[in-house]
């Protein structure tokens, strides 16, 4: 008896405040009615230039209103199930079972996140980068697209397994767990299996890297110096030697000399300047990386490339494209299509903005677009190098007594 | 390895009762040095700071959805970080930055570890408190200090530190590169310094705790898999973490004292700078061999939790006790091997590059065998859905989901195309992201009758703050696997400069609200944490009819945690379900001559005058069955 008066006079609590509720979301619906009113009135006053100081907070406002309202809605939901689990309570039933619930959530979830995976996989998948332009992104591709067909296969397994279990093994009270602590045969099993399946990765990864990076230069390269500064690329070409000019930031650097080139070497005499990155179809291309002030990265997902570059330490990247752009853009039926070069690792304020266009072109319209490249040595530079040559030999002498003492 | 377990656990007791009577508000909730209040003020803290990162989060999300608008408020509210009602870009940089930071360190390292450590560590193994109550104590309060100076840095006129969590040098070494490398970047090196004296302090606690102070019988494989866990995170912590601090005083030396450990040929501003003869590289040599055992310091005692939690819900003995207790050893061990895979495209000797893509991928051996326990222990249960458990398996979601993508990331030559783009970002947010801070709120929930005596959260809400969370964080991480694969690199203030990226914008747009409404759902978790101290149902002393210790102790606190002597362990922590047995659960703390009828063979192996006594009593018994 006791027992039943406490439920009723909590029941009686629980619709009252249930009434309290609807009083309070009434309230809030009112509420919400005039922020939206006040926003539209608002809105076509936004371009008059003396909106009141507080009117920002105006379109803030009203999501705050719409989500006190959501919590509302979900509180007075709350407070229906509390009455609806305590009413079976009186009537002697079992409240609601939650475990069967959660069970068929659980089941509903795995449903609608598998179609959610192959959605994603099959439109957002055809967004992704279209075939490697280079010779070496080839076999990354392949890498790649082995890698994901076996990790995708363990992905929707086990993630069925899991809710498949949570469902089928939902609490009952009827039922009692397996007691199952171990067996060790299953154990090495599944510790084998993924250890050989990643030794094969591991393997071939590590092939197709080595291929890729153990790379030494050999005659016919065509060397390029790409130097990063805040936030731009730099690129400089050599000349008919087929040569860089060397260079030494601690010796030569100076505001004309920008990329410290060294007039100590023949090579540097005839390099070039050079504004967008242009390459020939199907040659070795090195390109010879460098930072001036922070570490930057050369970033060709097109040619899946990518390399730090970092001040002090000189890095490299050895690759052949094979796709002209203008293949490239009849392949993708998209005109306007470029190749880019990305800054990749975070640099400053302007790191979102740091781009070259990549022009990929047959070797005889790279011959001629090298021909009209201006020399990296103007007339200043020249000027400056001739200067600081003269200086050396008269202060040879001096150098030379420094160095004893 | 019984040796080891301190055998007086009958601490003179009154000593502490009377202890207890003197204790003031200060000496009771601030400079508190029980175990079970230092737990709670770094899960408050930590709960603290993580609202704050995740506010951060949803400020630069909304930069990306919305790059071409302004939004007047940002401007009332931020002033000089957002001219025009648009971020900064140096300012979004410090936004990512402070983001990462509070989120890996403060959150899910010594939120995470410090309050679990702490609370679960003594009440699990068996002890009155931590081996150094007063050390203990320090390192909350270096952690306090530590978050107020990281959180001053927005108070300055540069704003906070903005070359990314990993911080790399130059960029954070040289003031002039970006605002965020001014004083901002020097009160994060500071706030750090002290984060990792806090760190030290904390796990060195751990360490001592556990070895020392195990109650009697309780031998290190009796030990729950979350006091293991918790064990080898502070390990792991002790070896790395000074490692970062030598990274962090050479590159305050750097930045203040004109040295040139990571400088070399810098030019800025058209002027050459006085340093030669320094490697960046050096600093991501020192930042990842901590940063890499950090990723495992912040998912293995979620790891624990969960093991825990599944085991306990799932009325089941975790599957393959053992294999989970070296999978953690195993990770522990290789992860101090494994930092080289951040560098492959820095320049870094290609050999070296693939002997690391090596022992990479060779840690997902332990992790898959990891996985495949949880399934086997869920397997044939019978899943009582409580929050912490929905929490627990959410862990295991993620694990799979952002574990698979470390498949690709691990491989040096997919990592050339895959790094530094939002793949990486997907990848890390599911596999230590969402993993750790599900494995966290897992153990709230499953915890929280420990850490507010005797209150239980509410259930329902529970559910609604699990699955709006579950499925957002899908939503928000799953696409960013496929901007990466389309060569998005992160870190980027907006895409607009690229109208290559404009297809992704629409995307861009639904993750921001995607993370907008999970972060609305964290209102579900803190009212009921906040309401339920104060207002939560009451709960039994064993509300989940659990098998560890610390449900032996009582509801209500007390200072030394059990009154009179500790209690005695005779099992391990996971006969549940046992058959034989009356109830689905047999606590650590029963004799198995108690439990004749539900003794297994397998429970005697180091035990062979009990082992005769069992046969014995089988001849008596069960006549029928063969005696081995």
């Amino acid at each position: 008896m006791q027992t039943d008066s406490e439920y009723q006079t909590d029941i009686k609590m629980g619709f009252k405040n249930l009434i309290n509720s609807k009083k309070i979301s009434a309230l809030f619906a009112a509420f919400l009615l005039m922020g939206t009113g006040t926003l539209f009135a608002q809105a076509p006053a936004a371009n008059a230039p003396a909106a009141d100081s507080g009117s920002e907070w105006l379109g803030v406002g009203y999501y705050v209103l719409l989500f006190l309202l959501v919590c509302v809605i979900v509180a007075v939901i709350g407070k229906i199930l509390k009455i609806y689990e305590l009413t079976l309570k009186i009537q002697g039933k079992k409240g609601i079972n939650w475990n069967n619930f959660i069970g068929i959530i659980c089941l509903v979830f795995l449903i609608a996140g598998l179609y959610g995976a192959y959605w994603s996989f099959t439109v957002q998948g055809q967004e992704i980068l279209p075939e490697p332009a280079s010779a070496h992104g080839v076999k990354i591709d392949q890498m790649f697209w082995t890698t994901t067909a076996i990790t995708t296969f363990v992905f929707i397994i086990t993630q069925i397994l899991l809710f498949g279990f949570l469902f089928k093994y939902r609490g009952s009270e009827k039922r009692k767990a397996y007691y199952y602590p171990h067996n060790n045969t299953i154990e090495k099993i599944w510790t084998i299996v993924p250890a050989i399946v990643l030794t094969v990765l591991v393997v071939f990864g590590f092939f197709i890297w080595r291929q890729i990076t153990n790379t030494t230069e050999v005659k016919g390269d065509i060397n390029i110096e790409l130097t990063a500064h805040q936030f731009a690329w730099e690129i400089r070409y050599p000349g008919a030697d087929g040569k860089l000019g060397e260079s030494d930031y601690q010796r030569f650097y100076t505001t004309t000399n920008n990329l410290a080139v060294s007039p100590e070497d023949k090579g540097s005499y005839d390099d070039l300047k050079a504004d967008t990155l242009v390459l020939p179809v199907g040659k070795s291309i090195r390109l010879n990386i460098h930072a001036q002030d922070v570490i930057h990265s050369v970033f060709m997902p097109h040619f899946r490339l990518q390399m730090n570059a970092v001040p002090g330490l000189p890095t490299f990247f050895k690759f052949t494209p094979t796709i002209t752009t203008a293949d490239m853009r009849n392949r993708l039926d998209d005109p306007s299509f470029n190749y880019l070069l990305y800054c990749n690792k975070i640099c400053g304020g302007g790191h979102y903005n740091m781009q070259k266009v990549v022009l990929v072109v047959t070797p005889a319209e790279y011959r001629l677009w090298l021909s009209h490249q201006k020399p990296y040595a103007s007339d200043l530079v020249k000027k400056e190098w001739k200067i600081a040559e003269a200086g050396k030999k008269a202060g040879t002498g001096d150098n030379k007594i420094a160095l004893n003492n | 390895m019984s040796t080891l377990a301190v055998q007086d656990h009958s601490v003179s007791h009154d000593h502490d009762q009377e202890h207890h009577h003197h204790e003031t508000f200060l000496t009771k909730y601030v400079f508190s040095q029980d175990h079970k209040m230092i737990g709670k003020q770094f899960l408050i803290t930590g709960i603290t700071m993580a609202v704050i990162a995740m506010l951060l989060s949803i400020l630069f999300r909304i930069q990306l959805a919305y790059p071409d608008k302004s939004f007047p408020l940002l401007s009332t509210l931020l002033g000089r970080f957002a001219p025009n009602g648009r971020l900064d870009p140096e300012f979004y940089l410090s936004l990512v930055t402070i983001h990462g930071t509070i989120m890996v360190f403060f959150v899910l390292t010594a939120g995470l570890s410090g309050t679990f450590s702490n609370l679960l560590i003594p009440l699990q193994v068996g002890a009155r408190d931590m081996a150094s109550p007063f050390v203990n104590m320090l390192s909350y309060w270096f952690f306090f200090i530590a978050s107020i100076i990281m959180l001053s840095s927005f108070f300055i006129q540069k704003g906070p530190a903005g070359p990314g969590w990993t911080i790399y040098p130059p960029l954070s070494a040289l003031p002039k590169a970006m605002k965020g490398s001014e004083l901002g970047m020097t009160l994060w090196l500071a706030s750090m310094v002290l984060f990792v004296a806090s760190s030290l302090m904390g796990g060195i606690n751990y360490v001592s705790t556990v070895l020392n102070m195990r109650t009697k019988g309780m031998d290190l494989w009796k030990m729950p898999l979350t006091v293991w866990a918790f064990f080898l995170t502070a390990i792991l912590g002790i070896l790395s973490f000074p490692v970062l601090v030598a990274g962090v005083v050479l590159l305050i030396f750097d930045r203040s004292f004109g040295t040139s450990f990571y400088l070399s040929d810098i030019v800025l501003n058209g002027k050459l700078l006085p340093y030669s003869g320094g490697s960046p590289i050096l600093f991501q040599h020192l930042f990842w061999f901590l940063g890499h055992p950090e990723v495992y310091i912040v998912i293995m005692p979620a790891m624990g939790i969960s093991s825990e939690v599944i085991s306990v819900n799932s009325r089941k003995p975790i599957f393959g006790y053992h294999a989970m207790v070296y999978s953690l050893i195993g990770i522990s061990t290789l992860s101090f091997i494994v930092w080289g895979h951040h560098m492959f495209v820095t320049g870094m000797n290609p050999f070296l590059g693939g002997v690391f893509m090596i022992t990479t991928l060779i840690i997902a051996v332990p992790s898959a065998v990891k996985t495949f326990n949880w399934l086997a222990t869920i397997w044939r249960g019978n899943i009582k859905f409580t929050p912490a458990m929905l929490f627990a398996i959410g862990l295991v979601s993620f694990f799979i989901s952002g574990g698979v993508t470390g498949i690709f990331l691990g491989n040096a030559a997919l990592d050339i195309p895959l790094h530094d783009t939002y793949f990486v970002v997907a990848h890390f947010h599911l596999v230590m992201g969402s993993a750790a801070i599900f494995g966290m709120l897992a153990g709230v929930y499953h915890w929280f009758p420990k850490l507010f005596a005797g209150r239980l959260m509410d259930e329902k809400l529970g559910y609604l703050h699990f699955w709006a969370t579950f499925v957002c964080a899908y939503l928000v991480f799953f696409p960013m696997h496929f901007m990466g694969l389309d060569g998005v690199p992160r870190r980027y203030y907006a895409m607009t400069e690229f109208p290559a990226f404009n297809h992704w914008l629409s995307v861009n747009t639904f993750i921001t609200w995607a993370a907008i409404v999970a972060a609305l759902a964290q209102v579900a978790f803190l009212y009921n944490f906040f309401h339920s101290i104060f207002f939560g149902k009451k709960a039994t002393q064993n509300p989940w009819n659990a098998n560890t210790l610390e449900w032996t102790a009582p509801i209500e606190h007390i200072h030394g945690n059990w009154p009179g002597e500790i209690p005695t362990v005779y099992r391990w922590a996971y006969d549940y379900s046992k058959p034989g047995a009356e109830e689905d659960f047999i606590p650590q703390t029963v004799p198995l001559s108690q439990t004749m009828s539900s003794n297994q063979e397998h429970d005697f192996e180091d035990n062979p005058a009990g082992l005769e006594q069992f046969n014995e009593w089988v001849k008596v018994n069960r006549p029928n069955e063969e005696v081995k």
